[in-house]
């Protein structure tokens, strides 16, 4: 009995060596969905509901958060988990209603550099906000800060 | 119902026929440069299908009218087209399913080349489907004579994906083969899939492999457009899901 030839090579060329993206951008989704569900909804509780509730948030009620390194953790890792999960969301509408080409490239871009500065900004911001900045003239200042 | 009650019914009389309106988008390649509605009016009885439909317009109003149809039983998977909107079977799709108060829209299924009115180019479908290597590639050979041996369980697996007449209805409801033609499409998972859980085959891995693609798996957004539209009632998204699953495992 003679073994039959596999009919024909795929038509085509097999997927190159190399991490990919496609997978993990699809396992990114998953995962970053989940933790963004506890994330968003312990801050909505935190922020609405806890204590005095929404009537209690002021910018002494952020500063005062951005005082402990737990919640500033928590936004940053917030931050950085939506806005890449809302970019990889948008980019694979792109994918869906737009065809290869100029066009695609450019949303796709923009895409990234619009989530790419507010990446950055934010992080920024929350690591290095100080509510009662040194030198600040003393009428811009919350009521809270020490008098210099 | 008892026989009493069934005798006294009237034989004939309760057998009534409509006049439904059918909307046929129609394209001639030689004449036309867009396609076109054309509606026609047609004598039904509710237990008449729309194939039968589109037989009385052939045969008696309109000759040019053309679509493909075979066994006209749901199991050549020939004459899939969008009825109303959605993708079904003409041959099991029934006139007293339908609301016939208003036209029904038939049209070709969207995302492959329109050829002629009701007829598509199903070439990239296929060459997708062949793509996924939907063959038994074994490596073992089984004991002379005999066949190789499969438990119940064991196929129980893989046998919602067997029943698949690639008639091209879930993979021509899928937005995203809409948009991007290169995408394998559900049908083609689907055929991927039932050669993949099979315990006899030997190249799952290959397969895996193949769906791993960029076009491949991970486009599919679990729409759910092609569980709706299967006429065979595949649970298409779950294999596809499946798949998923065993590309992140690396083996079925």
């Amino acid at each position: 009995m003679t073994a039959i030839e596999v009919p024909r090579s795929p038509a085509r060329p097999a997927r190159k060596r190399g991490v990919n993206w496609e997978k993990w951008g699809w396992i990114y989704m998953r995962a970053s969905g989940v933790v963004l569900l506890v994330l968003i909804f312990g801050h909505l509780y935190v922020n609405l509901l806890e204590g005095e509730g929404v009537k209690a948030i002021d910018f002494g009620f952020v500063g005062g958060k951005w005082a402990d390194p737990f919640w500033q953790w928590w936004d940053v890792l917030m931050l950085w988990l939506a806005l890449i999960h809302g970019a990889n969301g948008m980019r694979t509408i792109v994918n869906d209603y737009t065809s290869p080409g100029t066009l695609q490239k450019v949303l796709k871009g923009a895409l990234f550099a619009s989530a790419a500065v507010l990446i950055v900004l934010g992080t920024l911001v929350v690591f290095t906000f100080d509510p009662c900045p040194a030198g600040a003239p003393a009428d811009l200042l919350p009521s809270f800060c020490p008098a210099v | 119902m008892t026989p009493a009650t069934l005798e006294a019914q009237p034989t004939d009389a309760a057998i009534q026929s409509f006049t439904v309106t059918f909307l046929i988008r129609r394209f001639d390649p030689d004449v036309d440069t867009e396609p076109r509605w054309q509606d026609f009016d047609v004598e039904m009885y509710a237990t008449d299908r729309v194939l039968d439909a589109l037989h009385k317009i052939k045969w008696e109003q309109d000759g040019s009218l053309t679509f493909r149809r075979s066994c006209a039983h749901g199991i050549c998977g020939s004459d899939a087209m969008r009825i109303n909107g959605r993708n079904r079977l003409a041959c099991k799709t029934l006139i007293k399913d339908l609301d016939i108060s208003k036209p029904i829209y038939v049209e070709a299924i969207k995302g492959l080349p329109l050829e002629k009115d009701l007829v598509v180019d199903m070439e990239p479908f296929f060459a997708s489907y062949r793509e996924v290597q939907p063959f038994l590639i074994a490596n073992s050979q089984p004991e002379p004579g005999k066949e190789r041996i499969q438990s119940i369980a064991k196929r129980e697996i893989f046998d919602d994906t067997t029943k698949c007449i690639l008639c091209a209805a879930c993979t021509s409801s899928c937005p995203v083969f809409w948009t991007d033609g290169q995408y394998f499409g559900p049908a083609a998972i689907v055929n991927a899939h039932r050669f993949i859980f099979d315990s006899r085959d030997d190249a799952a891995s290959v397969r895996l492999d193949i769906l791993n693609d960029k076009e491949g798996v991970w486009r599919c957004r679990t729409t759910f457009n092609c569980t709706d539209a299967c006429p065979r009632g595949i649970e298409v998204t779950k294999a596809i899901a499946e798949v998923k699953q065993a590309i992140m495992r690396g083996k079925p």
